[in-house]
């Protein structure tokens, strides 16, 4: 019982946590909660939806189902990096120099745009993923692990190894921790700071397609207001990690999924939407740099 | 060619949620859009947006403000109830945009949550209403000062927290009350909500009929304009906008931060309990339904239309945004979508909302 509850959690904790990584990086780079982000993974959730429903009109679900599902993924994900870079260039850029609420109103602008956009073009109820992937999975120490719930901690593992990876051993990801750093002295070394922070949003919205993606095959249903619920526990677990910190959103992200599936369990499932929140405030009034954080003094 | 290509990328976008036809639509609407702002900014007409100065009121205000009192009092000689049922939403709109403005305009502390504290004061009469048989009068203050304690409580600990650290946890805040409402099934009725609130009565007359009420919220709201006008130009006012344009400076001049901002989330948090306790005896009925984290947002609507830090900014963000819907009825469908693009263009273009850089109305540098 409570490892079945664990493989849950890690389900779940899995797709926090490639959400949280986006919450973190643009943070990290930008100082800005972006407040819009879980919307990004709503709509990867809608188009994930739309195009395999395309692909199943075209048949091309009934000759090679992989082929639809890669071909569905990879459409997604363009077109999420594509929202992604909009959305900081339309709502973000312009304010760069604004106080430092302006923004956060801003994305808050974004958030409920794309919502309403998202209700009004998509319909206010349930949509359902054309595709069910049933029960079917393998036993791993008596508890049953489907082959969906396999696949999701599998994809969110190594999406989270190839970002490291890229972070840490490639130009681009040297210049984007150098831009994290100081922007202004990342631009006087000749880094393009604009397409650093381009290529931020393009990742963190391509991340949150993947969670959409991962979210809407496995529950099966999706809804225009599941970017805001699941915006607010990705940015817990950012913070809970220690924002700005991407390893810590990881840790961060796993943690609430496995609190929340076992609170769910065996506390009460009423309030599962509120540990989030508790431990958000919680972990903000003890230890506000999260887990792996550093503590920033406030410079004048 | 940059506009052209600019405009097909944003077609491509809206493609997979509306189909081609809406694409091509998006498409010629966007080259439009930016030929046209291409043309303003040659012609300069968007600094002169940027620029906009709304004057003083000045030598009229002697004029225009008992204006304004007269026709407001005598609106409901000569309106139909519906309009007056929108008065008096305006009016607890207002009262709710004023709280709000203490906190996050004066004192420079975004709050997510407020619609929060609109509930407690609203849950808080209807409890003692339907529960312990209070009446509307004594409900007031206790009502009030509920929404108020809760203010500070959630402060006292947030307080340590920064910028939009701190909006974060009062978002927080106001899920877990809106949770708990919806689910203390045995103390607040879960989703139903509580049913069968009196309303007000005065001298052994009820203020139930829409017009007395309309007076009784319009008596509140000119009590609290007065009463945050007299605040703001104290020495608390000002060490809360002093706090605003820069702590550290603030601090260093010796203003106690800490209870300057405690002082604004408790007064803020006041005028919400206030508009809760009007809303659930006009109303007659509470459901967590109208607590939601987007009322909060409208909330902070109002006063960044207005104006952050402007009294009379949240007065008028407040009708502006209750009538509009109510005028634009066939539009009612996407009041909110025009909200979310409305908030990134006022972000963009005019940052300190209508009234900006009305400053010092009444106590000038």
């Amino acid at each position: 019982m409570l490892l079945q509850q664990l493989i849950n959690g890690l389900t779940l904790g899995g797709v926090y946590a490639i959400i949280a990584i986006g919450y973190t990086m643009v943070y990290g780079i930008l100082e800005l909660i972006n407040f819009a982000h879980g919307e990004i993974y709503m709509l990867g959730a809608y188009l994930a939806i739309i195009f395999l429903g395309l692909f199943t009109a075209m048949g091309l679900t009934a000759t090679s189902l992989p082929l639809a599902l890669i071909l569905t993924a990879i459409l997604t994900i363009i077109f999420c990096s594509a929202y992604g870079f909009t959305m900081e260039k339309v709502a973000y850029k312009p304010l760069r120099n604004a106080p430092r609420l302006s923004p956060l109103i801003s994305a808050i602008g974004v958030s409920i745009f794309l919502q309403n956009y998202v209700m009004l073009t998509q319909g206010a109820t349930d949509k359902v993923f054309p595709q069910r992937f049933g029960e079917a999975g393998f036993q791993f120490m008596n508890v049953n692990v489907t082959y969906l719930q396999a696949m999701i901690i599998l994809v969110s593992g190594l999406l989270m190894f190839f970002l490291h990876l890229f972070i840490h051993k490639t130009r681009m990801g040297k210049a984007m921790r150098a831009t994290a750093q100081d922007k202004t002295m990342a631009a006087l070394v000749g880094i393009n700071v604009d397409s650093i922070i381009s290529v931020t949003f393009i990742i963190g919205a391509g991340l949150a397609a993947v969670a959409g993606i991962m979210v809407a095959s496995y529950y099966g249903l999706v809804n225009y207001f599941i970017g805001y619920i699941a915006g607010i526990k990705a940015f817990t677990a950012a913070v809970l990690g220690g924002i700005g910190n991407i390893p810590g959103a990881m840790l961060g992200g796993i943690i609430l999924g496995l609190v929340e599936s076992t609170g769910a369990a065996y506390i009460s499932s009423e309030y599962k939407d509120a540990y989030a929140f508790i431990i958000l405030i919680v972990i903000l009034l003890i230890k506000p740099s999260g887990i792996l954080g550093k503590t920033t003094e406030e410079k004048v | 060619m940059k506009p052209i290509l600019i405009s097909l990328f944003a077609a491509i976008l809206f493609l997979p949620f509306k189909g081609l036809k809406a694409a091509g639509i998006m498409f010629i609407s966007i080259l439009i859009l930016l030929s046209a702002v291409s043309i303003l900014k040659k012609t300069k007409v968007i600094d002169a947006i940027k620029a906009i100065r709304i004057p003083e009121a000045g030598r009229f205000k002697a004029f225009l403000i008992p204006a304004l009192l007269i026709s407001f009092l005598a609106f409901p000689l000569m309106l139909k109830d519906y309009y007056i049922d929108v008065l008096i939403m305006s009016g607890i709109y207002t009262l709710l945009a004023l709280g709000l403005n203490i906190i996050v305009g004066f004192t420079g502390l975004l709050n997510l949550g407020f619609a929060a504290f609109y509930a407690i004061g609203a849950y808080t009469y209807a409890l003692l209403n339907t529960k312990l048989g209070l009446g509307f009068w004594t409900s007031l203050p206790i009502s009030a000062g509920f929404a108020a304690l809760a203010g500070l409580l959630l402060a006292i600990p947030a307080l340590r927290l920064r910028g939009d650290y701190l909006a974060i946890v009062t978002l927080g805040f106001g899920e877990i009350v809106r949770l708990v409402l919806n689910n203390w099934d045995s103390l607040t009725n879960g989703p139903n909500g509580i049913t069968g609130i009196a309303p007000p009565s005065l001298f052994g007359v009820s203020l139930g009929k829409l017009n007395l009420y309309y007076y009784l919220v319009f008596l509140l709201v000119l009590l609290a304009v007065i009463i945050i006008r007299r605040v703001e130009s104290s020495r608390i006012g000002r060490a809360w906008i002093a706090i605003k344009e820069n702590e550290i400076a603030a601090s260093s001049m010796g203003i106690n931060t800490t209870k300057y901002k405690l002082y604004a989330f408790a007064f803020g948090t006041f005028w919400a309990g206030v508009a809760g306790i009007l809303f659930s005896a006009k109303m007659q009925f509470v459901s967590p339904e109208s607590f939601t984290f987007m009322e909060s947002i409208l909330i902070l609507s109002m006063i960044i239309l207005g104006g952050l830090g402007n009294i009379y900014g949240a007065i008028i963000g407040a009708f502006i945004l209750v009538l509009l819907p109510e005028v634009l009825r066939e539009v009612q469908l996407y009041r909110m979508l025009i909200l979310g693009i409305g908030l990134v263009l006022l972000m963009v273009f005019r940052p300190h909302g209508i009234l900006g850089g009305v400053k010092g109305v009444h106590f000038r540098s």
